[in-house]
């Protein structure tokens, strides 16, 4: 039932910040930050209560609720909690926060509208990581896609139209794919039951010839890489994140994404773990080729927002890379990942929005020598600049870090190759700093600096990212089980890339050294 | 003919009933208001004795109609349908019917339609399909030109004048080729031909792809499309709504039981036929429609291409694919009437508002008006929390379940290319306002843009079905599933 809850706060709040319009402007957002708030109360609650989320894994759920929907499919209302999703139903509702702050003065027009979308999206978006039922992620992985279609195309920059139509017309081609793959796979489970089944621990143990599986294992794929981002299914991404408003940015960045990565790591590494196997190196090349395209591109790049919707792609290959290299570690380092770059690209896009905000502007040619002028602005830049590019000590590091170290037994090529990402996003963030804040001043116009709100709020991302940084145990323990047991059947199935004793024995090596200090 | 035959006719003798009343009534005395709630009623009642009728049900009545689970289903849609179309019909033509005579014979025209509907639904012999097909097609061709001071609804009726006569002529040449080799006129009869025959004969096939354009013409299948957008366009808008929803969902229920009876799906000829339609009306539907400014001709195109979707389900074949046509068919008349209900009662305040300029920033005026445009064409799209998503899971399910992997993948890419024009649509709901010229006119000009309850009352039920049959669909499902096996088990029994 408090699954249930998680969802429906939002969901339930979203007319009602709507309505909230009438009694004054900024009524609508504080409903919304109350109702993220709860929901951000709640979880932590379930996971500090529930000390089983320590421990529990192999299959069982620490929370989960199961009702019947549409017996005649095998659908049910069946809802599950694990270390994962925890970890990212948190970022959720914190991102959320960001992107309302970070719209605060941003947003003037159809504010109760807007704040509205944001929570229906938001309940979709948590739909989507406790649904353990295919269909019933389905029906949530489309609901978030609405009203996150309405927040760029009705607060979204000049070219919000184009945007928008782009980014719906992308992901629903590969959510229309990843659905006949799900009816598919409930399909052959009716031919080998009996009766159709859309539940996550049926299909598990649902076998598959190789030839379906290879083809379902590509639509699953290719469904979720479009959230993501990788290239060749990237086009859709820098529009996106350009054009939409300060607020929808950060969420398509934060958390949109953090939904594509989700459905790999819950559904297509686990459900084909035979065929992912031989398919893991063309994913990881992916990652490599997407980290590296992502950098370059991002060097080249004036449109403020367009450098960190690139650096959002490198980062995200970091992300494939670890995802698919079948060591603990590197999936630690991938879950890691996620947490890292959803704080440090939210911070990013709420500091280029408030530069739009003052100076009309998102080309950097036009700006320089902001420092003078804005110096909270500017050293919370520097600041997530360093994170960006994985300085040590913060949390994107620990996340790159992992995976890399994980992944270089399973393919050392594509590991160096990632790893020059790392140096070009030192170019790509300090060139930003550079082009931004320092050097000569071309902007004469006065600029007040950040409100006390946003820079507290950009404060408390920082300091989440120091934590994180220092000690990543949080993350990673809470984790652990999940990627346990995602790892197993990799190591089960005959056809291994890696050596597993050795992937195991690295990964205690190193959480028992994460957790000495 | 025994008590039990007329139980089980009772929908189809009810209706006939009423409409002569119907007509009496008119002669008597014409009242507008009178004999719109008079035909309102009708439909109302002889929707109450579809439970009745269904003691007796399944029951072959004559040798021309059965009368099980799956005809009274549809006489179910097709009279809810007629009831919204109804509803809807009142505010417009007293708005768009400048000359007050001869108002009244509309609702007579409809509720015969209505009934030929229903004679479709339960026809099982050639004759009692071309009956039904004609006193529908003959009855929408008055209404469509019903406007008759007007040069598109007049322009429109001929078309749609001369689609009839087409495809009759069609129809009962194939008629006549298939009874030349069955001598028969039974659906089955001219099935059964072919099932102990070593071969199919040629005649025969070309008889029955003669009968299949015929149905192809009316359900305005790809390359049989050209009147639907014209036709569509001219009609008057609560007509176009019971041509998309009425006169397709009947023949539907028709070609179900035709390809059941007849055992179509068994000639490969046929299948790829079918293959053929089911592509290229996707495709052109699709196509036409990307670059339609003119809200009509919009849904006009994207009806097409619903068919096509349709089509791929009823190839899948058994009975999963009954259920899925059944159920996208219900789901698609739900989403058609909200979308066409809403061009209704938009135009109901003066003036066809079917261009679409017309709806930029509609939202921000009448939010009501356009969330309920927004919801259906969202429907229409396949998204969730619709009922239109679960017709298209459905469409899907049944194509995978029969391994038909291309003709899903098409439905997949022309799902995709289909959202480009619905979103447009929806984006402009939700651009900027234009210029407010209302505004100005002050609180009077507001009164008279209140919309009236009839229009609210039948739009906020579409509006439910639609996100009622999207959320919780288990029981529709049991109803179409009970319908389906009558409808295969009938098959089997009958003599």
């Amino acid at each position: 039932m408090i699954l249930w809850l998680l969802i429906l706060i939002p969901i339930l709040a979203a007319p009602l910040a709507w309505m909230g319009q009438q009694w004054s402007r900024n009524a609508p957002r504080w409903i919304a930050i109350g109702t993220l708030s709860v929901d951000c109360l709640l979880t932590l609650l379930l996971l500090s209560q529930d000390h089983s989320v320590q421990t529990s894994g192999h299959g069982s759920w620490l929370v989960e609720s199961h009702s019947s929907w549409i017996p005649r499919w095998g659908i049910s209302l069946h809802l599950g909690l694990d270390g994962l999703s925890v970890i990212l139903i948190l970022l959720t509702a914190f991102i959320g926060l960001i992107a309302i702050v970070a719209s605060w003065t941003e947003i003037q027009s159809r504010v109760g509208f807007f704040h509205c979308n944001v929570l229906l999206a938001m309940g979709g978006v948590i739909g989507v990581f406790l649904a353990i039922d295919l269909f019933l992620f389905f029906f949530f992985w489309e609901l978030m896609l609405i009203p996150m279609y309405l927040l760029i195309a009705i607060w979204g920059h000049a070219h919000r139209r184009s945007a928008s139509f782009k980014f719906f017309l992308f992901t629903q081609a590969g959510s229309l794919l990843l659905l006949v793959a799900i009816i598919a796979l409930a399909l052959l489970h009716q031919h080998a039951t009996g009766r159709p089944s859309f539940d996550y621990a049926d299909l598990m143990e649902l076998t598959v010839t190789h030839g379906m599986a290879w083809w379902l294992m590509l639509a699953f794929l290719i469904g979720f890489v479009v959230k993501l981002g990788a290239p060749p299914f990237h086009s859709w991404l820098p529009d996106t994140y350009t054009e939409a408003p300060t607020g929808a940015s950060i969420i398509f960045a934060g958390i949109l994404a953090k939904t594509g990565a989700y459905g790999l790591l819950r559904f297509t590494i686990p459900l084909f773990p035979g065929v992912m196997s031989e398919f893991a190196p063309i994913v990881m090349g992916l990652g490599a080729v997407g980290i590296l395209y992502g950098a370059v591109l991002a060097c080249c790049q004036t449109d403020i927002k367009r450098l960190v919707a690139y650096s959002s792609i490198s980062h995200m290959g970091f992300f494939l890379l670890g995802a698919f290299a079948g060591t603990e570690l590197a999936l630690q380092g991938a879950v890691m990942q996620l947490v890292a770059h959803g704080l440090s690209i939210g911070a990013l896009f709420m500091l280029a929005g408030a530069l739009q905000e003052r100076f009309q502007t998102r080309d950097m040619r036009q700006m320089g020598g902001l420092w003078g002028m804005t110096p909270r602005l500017a050293t919370m830049a520097l600041f997530f600049a360093c994170a960006s590019l994985g300085l040590p000590g913060l949390a994107n590091f620990i996340g790159e870090f992992l995976v890399l170290f994980g992944s270089y037994s399973a393919q050392p090529v594509l590991t160096i190759l990632a790893s020059l990402g790392m140096v070009m996003a030192a170019i790509y963030s300090l060139g930003m700093m550079q082009r931004t804040f320092f050097g000569q001043q071309r902007e004469t116009r006065i600029a007040s600096d950040l409100s006390n709100a946003a820079f507290g709020t950009l404060l408390l991302i920082a300091v989440l990212q120091i934590w994180l940084g220092l000690y990543p145990k949080t993350v990673l323990i809470t984790t652990k089980p999940v990627m346990n047991m995602l790892v197993q059947p990799v190591v089960a199935s005959p056809n291994l890339i890696h050596q597993p004793s050795e992937s195991v024995s690295f990964s205690t090596i190193f959480t028992s050294q994460v957790s000495a200090p | 003919m025994i008590l039990e035959d007329f139980v089980a006719l009772s929908p189809i003798l009810n209706l006939g009933a009423f409409s002569l009343v119907t007509m009496l009534a008119i002669a008597f005395r014409r009242h507008h208001a009178r004999i719109a709630v008079f035909a309102f009623m009708s439909c109302l009642l002889t929707l109450a004795t579809l439970p009745w009728a269904a003691t007796a049900t399944p029951r072959a009545v004559t040798t021309l109609l059965v009368v099980d689970g799956h005809a009274l289903l549809y006489m179910g849609l097709v009279l809810s349908a007629t009831m919204v179309v109804i509803a809807l019909s009142y505010r417009y033509l007293t708005i768009q019917f400048h000359e007050l005579e001869g108002v009244e014979e509309y609702y007579l025209l409809l509720l015969l339609a209505t009934f030929g509907g229903l004679v479709l639904t339960a026809a099982v012999h050639f004759v009692s399909f071309f009956l039904g097909l004609e006193l529908l097609g003959l009855s929408l061709c008055s209404l469509i030109g019903y406007l008759r001071t007007r040069r598109h609804p007049l322009e429109a009726a001929v078309k749609y004048l001369l689609l009839s006569i087409t495809a009759s002529a069609f129809l009962l040449f194939g008629m006549a080729l298939l009874y030349f080799e069955s001598g028969s006129m039974t659906f089955r009869g001219v099935g059964a031909i072919v099932k102990q025959a070593q071969a199919v004969p040629g005649l025969w096939l070309g008889g029955f792809v003669l009968v299949l354009v015929g149905i192809a013409l009316k359900l305005g299948l790809a390359p049989f499309h050209m009147w639907i957008p014209d036709v569509y366009q001219g009609a008057p808008t609560p007509i176009t709504a019971y041509i998309a929803t009425v006169s397709k969902g009947a023949l539907v229920a028709l070609l179900l039981r035709l390809a059941t009876d007849v055992g179509v799906l068994e000639l490969p000829p046929l299948v790829h036929l079918f293959s053929l339609l089911a592509v290229a009306s996707m495709v052109t539907g699709n196509v036409l429609a990307l670059l339609q400014q003119n809200v009509k001709r919009l849904l006009a195109y994207s009806s097409i291409t619903h068919f096509g979707y349709v089509l791929v389900a009823l190839l899948a074949g058994g009975p999963a694919a009954a259920e899925a046509v059944t159920f996208y068919v219900i789901v698609y008349c739900a989403m058609t009437l909200g979308a066409f209900g809403v061009v209704t009662v938009y135009s109901s305040e003066g003036g066809e508002k079917d261009r679409v300029e017309d709806y930029q920033g509609l939202f921000w005026t009448r939010p009501w008006l356009a969330a309920m445009l927004a919801l259906s064409l969202l429907s229409l799209a396949g998204i969730p929390v619709t009922a239109g998503f679960i017709g298209k899971f459905y469409a899907i399910a049944a194509g995978v379940d029969a391994g038909l992997w291309w003709l899903v993948l098409a439905l997949i890419g022309n799902s995709v290319v289909s959202l480009y024009y619905y979103l447009r649509l929806i984006v402009t709901l939700f651009g900027e306002e234009t210029t407010p010229a209302t505004v100005p006119q002050g609180p009077q000009a507001q009164a008279g843009e209140a919309t009236s309850w009839t229009a609210v009352f039948s739009l906020g039920l579409v509006a439910s079905i639609i996100v009622l049959l999207g959320v919780y669909p288990e029981p529709l499902i049991q109803l179409i599933r009970e319908s389906v096996s009558n409808l295969l088990m009938v098959a089997v029994q009958r003599p």
